[in-house]
């Protein structure tokens, strides 16, 4: 009961499907995310980590609300508390959370960078994003540039400087590190470490799960739409002996440093989802409890793990 | 801010090298299409004296205008006074024809001008309406209306606007720029303000459809993108959305259509001018064509084409002032 006061944004059993529309006959659903659990404490750092297509993009603008319209979502989600609706959703947006989106893209290229910083609130916080600029050791002058005239790097600091600028207690970080030089990537992660020592919760979605590893607090590891298992991040970087899924397991074993071991299969796509367990078709272990039915989100040594046989 | 002014400078000249080049070619093919034509100057001229002439007569007048030299030697001639200001006498009007395509021009260009102002600023808001509320029913009902007006002939459109507003209601003038019984001196802005409603409503309803479903396009590419969506995750509201970066992203397109426009522009006058008896260019082409005036037609095929460059030539402009990514680059 002490957990759900603290954390500040809890998902539960969240399903977000898209209404297809299938050559000329009918509908239907395909789903993309299921059965999705996560949640964020103020001060710490989740790292949201699967690979390509797995749906982690979408948990965002699910989470602020802004799906396509023939989107679907189901299950519960709170923010402090509170059922998390979309009246809610719209007046938390942009105020009290924020997106760091993933690239330039997401800035509008007809519009200068000052301008596009302060938002569309009025008053413009003009004072308080040049104060910001100074501090994440942007040029002055960068204020009058347009999206298209800034370095990488730059870029990434105009990025994160929208949502600082909005005073958001919860950040959702949207792969803010592919493109980028090792260096880079630390310091835009480093810029994130940062918030959560301000009291915000970060939710950094990547894939890239080594940097993923090494920096968050606690790791959520994503396959086909949904969270697998939910551990401490200090027990992906001491070991597959530390981990709870076959599938996080196998993640380890894929790192290079590790063996660069990859298993067999792929990941299914939405529209194609196993009955049972996600992973079955792939995990060395599944029996046939497994191909049947969902196992559900269990607490297994300080972590959730969503396995029948985890230990 | 020099940079600014020598690349306006370098891309004017370049520009204007090539307006100068394609209108050479236009003064060459339409030469050539009236030489080809069974068009016979001599004769037109013959009939405008309105009195018989004998063939000794016949032949001094055709030695006297240069009919029996090659083609290419008239065409030479022909340019030769194009250089030095003198297109010739029109033979249907019996004046200069600079003279005649100047008056024409100046009406023309009052209903092209509310025209053109008239379809980009229906079309250019209905299609910010269609985009805003895509595939919802404000949406369906304009896109319908669009495609009917695009489908529509503008002389059928202009005799049914006529027949009601005219002819039915008792409105709007049947025809031309100002009333019957008049002295040009003695009419006033009113009365030709009067006249110039219906022409400019017909030749504006046959653009502005363009125009509207180009903008909705556009506006639905900018809805779907990135940065729109990001400025959602921002909290911005749909309708700060299209004022802050719907307007700014489709803004350059559409003027570009709208410059870009000027040719169609043209072309419905002729039907519209005709339709409201309208003494502008466009009626002014029709009856060249018909009486087979040759310097007068060749005068304004050689006007218009112009008319159209300088349209481009100010969307080529304006592209380089508005776009910052165009600007910046180039500076």
């Amino acid at each position: 009961m002490d957990a759900k006061t603290e954390s500040l944004l809890e998902i539960h059993d969240l399903s977000v499907s898209f209404r297809m529309y299938d050559h000329a006959l009918g509908q239907r659903d395909l789903q993309v995310i299921s059965d999705l659990h996560l949640t964020v404490k103020p001060g710490e750092i989740v790292a949201v980590a699967g690979s390509s297509g797995s749906g982690k993009s979408l948990l965002a603008s699910a989470i602020l609300g802004i799906l396509p319209d023939n989107a679907t979502v189901k299950g519960h989600l709170h923010y402090k508390g509170q059922q998390l609706t979309s009246q809610l959703q719209s007046k938390i947006r942009g105020s009290e959370v924020a997106l760091v989106p993933q690239s330039i893209s997401y800035l509008d290229p007809l519009m200068k960078v000052g301008r596009q910083v302060d938002g569309w609130k009025k008053p413009r916080p003009t004072e308080k994003r040049r104060g910001l600029f100074r501090r994440l050791a942007l040029p002055e002058q960068t204020e009058n540039l347009y999206p298209f005239q800034l370095s990488g790097g730059m870029a990434r600091r105009v990025l994160v400087s929208t949502a600082l600028i909005s005073d958001a207690e919860l950040i959702i970080a949207d792969e803010p590190t592919p493109g980028m030089s090792l260096d880079q990537a630390l310091e835009a992660l480093q810029m994130f470490r940062e918030m959560a020592k301000e009291g915000k919760a970060v939710i950094l979605i990547t894939h890239d799960i080594d940097l993923a590893f090494q920096f968050a607090d606690r790791v959520a590891v994503f396959y086909a739409g949904t969270t697998v298992e939910t551990a401490p991040a200090a027990d992906f970087r001491s070991g597959p002996q530390a981990l709870r899924h076959p599938y996080s397991k196998a993640l380890w074993h894929a790192l290079p440093q590790n063996g660069f071991q990859p298993i067999d299969g792929f990941q299914p796509y939405a529209g194609n989802l196993p009955k049972g367990c996600l992973f079955a078709p792939r995990c060395p272990y599944a029996t046939a409890q497994c191909r049947e039915s969902v196992p559900p989100m269990e607490t297994v040594r300080g972590g959730e793990v969503r396995c029948f046989h985890a230990t | 801010m020099n940079h600014t002014i020598a690349r306006l400078f370098r891309s004017f000249l370049s520009y204007g090298l090539k307006i100068i080049s394609l209108l050479l070619a236009v003064s060459i093919i339409a030469f050539a299409l009236i030489c080809a034509s069974p068009i016979d100057p001599v004769q037109q001229y013959i009939l405008g004296l309105g009195t018989a002439v004998s063939p000794e007569r016949r032949a001094a007048i055709a030695e006297y205008w240069g009919v029996n030299q090659p083609p290419v030697t008239r065409y030479f001639h022909w340019l030769n006074n194009l250089l030095h200001g003198d297109l010739g006498e029109s033979a249907l009007y019996r004046r200069p024809v600079a003279q005649i395509i100047g008056e024409r021009f100046a009406n023309s260009l009052a209903l092209m001008v509310c025209a053109w102002a008239l379809a980009g600023l229906l079309g250019f808001s209905l299609g910010c309406v269609m985009g805003m509320y895509r595939d919802r029913w404000p949406d369906r009902i304009l896109k319908k209306i669009c495609y009917l007006l695009s489908s529509v002939p503008t002389f059928w459109l202009g005799l049914l606007l006529l027949l009601v507003f005219s002819v039915t209601l008792g409105w709007f003038p049947v025809g031309f720029s100002s009333p019957i019984g008049v002295l040009a001196e003695n009419v006033t802005f009113w009365q030709r303000l009067h006249h110039l409603i219906l022409p400019a409503l017909t030749l504006s309803l046959m653009s502005f459809s363009s125009i509207a479903l180009h903008t909705r396009q556009k506006l639905i590419d900018v809805l779907n993108s990135e940065y729109v969506l990001f400025a959602r995750a921002r909290g911005e509201s749909p309708a700060s959305v299209l004022r802050r970066h719907g307007i700014r992203n489709i803004l350059l397109p559409a003027l570009t259509l709208q410059f870009a426009s000027f040719a169609e522009l043209f072309g419905g006058s002729v039907l519209a001018e005709n339709v409201f008896s309208y003494p502008g260019l466009g009626s002014a082409v029709a009856a060249a064509g018909l009486n087979s005036d040759v310097p007068l037609l060749l005068g304004v095929t050689i006007f218009s084409a112009l008319f159209v460059c300088v349209g481009n030539l100010i969307a080529n402009l304006l592209y380089g002032v508005i776009d910052p990514q165009i600007r910046e680059v180039n500076s």
